[in-house]
């Protein structure tokens, strides 16, 4: 049972562990995002047309409008909140996104989380440790 | 975080229950950025009075009650708080709705006509001003090189920023109305001077003449800058105030462009040496035809010539844009099956008011309106839509759910307003 232990900072404390969903590419959580399913909206985005809802995501970092953290808290008012937000570089939308989203959160972990994390794996995020521990798919 | 002898006051109660929950949430912000310590500001646009979710508004505040909806929405906290001032001079975002047209153009409900009323007053009575707009340096906000500001409106950051060399990052509605109260926002980021210097080379192969080719060269840098800070080499022209909100407006759609240099052009980038100080460049990208036609084809989605809507006016439309559509609608009618729609916010509309421009564009049946922001006219699906601006080609599919969707230049929209025709192309 192969293992993957990745080690960074707290953005938002707290633990919770289920099934990754990852993008290469910048997320953005406002008016590319349907608050009442969580589906990714975003002509041409990788996660077009994939729900957020109850995942960890794994993502690059934020982009787009600053009214991100409305979408983030509008998440959390409808339950299809991401369970926990593995970021590999915070800027000033996730880092906020995450505080109103009120999920466990954690960033700038030693080996690039989008590299080494697919989606379908399982991971656990210790986010008030800033540890995420990986267990790859089909090896559960 | 290290709190000052009067942030810890804040946080401890001592100055009020509004900035200890303002300073609570600033600390979990500050924390989750990695910050140590805040710093003081006076110069903060928050976003007060836009409501993307209202159906969401009415149900966790059912009494539309704006201490409440500011308590639970800006301030992210459980109980009811009245705000008495704000500490830092602000001005507010635009406002979804225009006071006159929300029924019969906008479509909206009247739950979002009485919200724009209620947090109208509401700013009045706790000292924001409401400016409306998403150009807050159009009327009266201009902040001066290496002034700590906290900005929200993801086109206005990189004004901000890059164009004036005042330093924000990109906030949200809930930190700017906590710094808004507190006056205090976290040392991070663009506030420090070694994260404004450049780390991306843009070389550019482009004749940058017109309006349509910044929106062009912003949108494609967008997409590929990620967080680093393109520094522009090689524009031999000097872009005006209209070239820049498209250069700025583009890049933080497609990305989340929040700084960058033009050298030559911007404050802190006379020279290439300035721009990117001892910083490490993390790679160098040529943006020539290639790249100019992708970005171009990228923002032109549209299946169809026929045109329903056409918007402009995002950002905020600048006087000489008003001027120049005034004078390309002079004598000419507005297309029987296609609408023209204007934003720009109430400065500017007086303005045009008293140039007689509002009145040309009136009489040739377009429609010119404050306060509000053009992606609010998206009122159907199957709708096709004409806009001189990146940012709305790019929003549109994803918010409103439209398919089809032109970009081209004011000109070209102009045409398609008149002649219900797209007639657009990359010349």
């Amino acid at each position: 049972m192969k293992k993957i232990f990745l080690k960074g900072r707290t953005v938002f404390g707290g633990s919770v562990e289920g099934e990754a969903l990852v993008t290469k590419q910048s997320w953005a959580a406002f008016m590319a995002v349907d608050i009442y399913t969580g589906h990714v909206t975003e002509r041409g985005h990788e996660l077009s047309g994939r729900s957020v809802a109850g995942k960890v995501l794994v993502f690059p970092t934020g982009k787009g409008s600053s009214g991100w953290s409305i979408g983030s808290q509008a998440l959390r008012f409808t339950g299809k909140a991401p369970l926990a937000l593995v970021i590999r570089e915070v800027n000033s939308q996730t880092a906020l996104g995450a505080v109103v989203m009120r999920v466990p959160a954690v960033s700038n972990l030693d080996r690039d989380p989008t590299e080494v994390i697919a989606t379908g794996d399982w991971v656990k995020v210790y986010a008030d440790e800033g540890i995420v521990k990986v267990t790859k798919k089909g090896q559960t | 975080m290290i709190l000052s002898y009067g942030e810890q006051r804040m946080l401890n109660g001592e100055e009020g229950l509004a900035k200890q929950k303002a300073m609570e949430l600033l600390v979990k912000y500050g924390t989750a950025l990695g910050a140590e310590r805040f710093v003081d500001t006076n110069n903060v646009h928050v976003l007060a009075d836009f409501f993307p979710y209202p159906d969401l508004v009415k149900q966790i505040v059912p009494s539309l009650d704006p201490d409440e909806i500011v308590s639970k929405f800006f301030l992210d906290g459980d109980e009811r708080i009245v705000l008495d001032q704000v500490t830092a001079f602000t001005t507010n975002h635009i406002f979804v709705v225009n006071k006159q047209y929300w029924k019969i153009i906008q479509r909206r409900s009247p739950i979002i006509a009485d919200l724009a009323d209620r947090m109208e007053t509401y700013c009045r009575r706790v000292g924001i001003n409401n400016t409306a707009t998403c150009t807050p340096y159009q009327v009266g906000n201009i902040p001066i090189k290496g002034e700590y500001c906290v900005w929200t409106e993801s086109s206005a950051i990189p004004f901000a920023n890059a164009v004036l060399g005042a330093r924000t990052n990109i906030e949200g509605s809930h930190s700017s109305f906590a710094s808004a109260i507190t006056g205090k926002t976290p040392l991070w980021g663009m506030h420090l001077e070694q994260n404004r210097l450049g780390d991306l080379i843009v070389e550019v192969d482009v004749d940058l003449g017109t309006v349509l080719e910044w929106g062009l060269i912003g949108y494609h840098i967008g997409g590929a800058a990620g967080l680093h800070i393109p520094v522009y080499v090689n524009i031999k022209r000097t872009p005006n105030l209209t070239m820049l909100m498209a250069l700025n407006a583009a890049g933080a759609s497609s990305g989340s462009v929040i700084m960058y240099h033009i050298v030559g052009v911007t404050p802190e980038a006379a020279t290439l040496q300035m721009a990117t100080g001892n910083r490490k460049i993390v790679r160098s990208i040529r943006y020539g035809k290639k790249e100019r036609e992708h970005a171009y084809l990228k923002l032109n989605h549209s299946k169809t010539s026929e045109v329903d809507i056409v918007v402009l006016g995002c950002p905020h439309y600048s006087i000489e844009r008003l001027a120049i559509v005034a004078s390309l609608l002079d004598g000419k009618k507005i297309h029987e099956n296609t609408a023209l729609y204007i934003t720009t916010c109430k400065q500017i509309k007086a303005l045009a008011d008293r140039n007689g421009y509002t009145e040309m564009i009136t009489r040739a049946g377009g429609l010119l309106l404050e306060d509000t922001c053009g992606i609010e006219f998206a009122h159907y699906k199957s709708a096709v839509i004409a806009t001189d601006s990146p940012k709305q080609a790019h929003y549109y599919p994803g918010v409103c759910g439209v398919k089809n969707v032109w970009y081209g230049t004011t000109e070209e929209c102009i045409d398609a307003a008149i002649t219900s025709k797209w007639r657009g192309e990359l010349k």
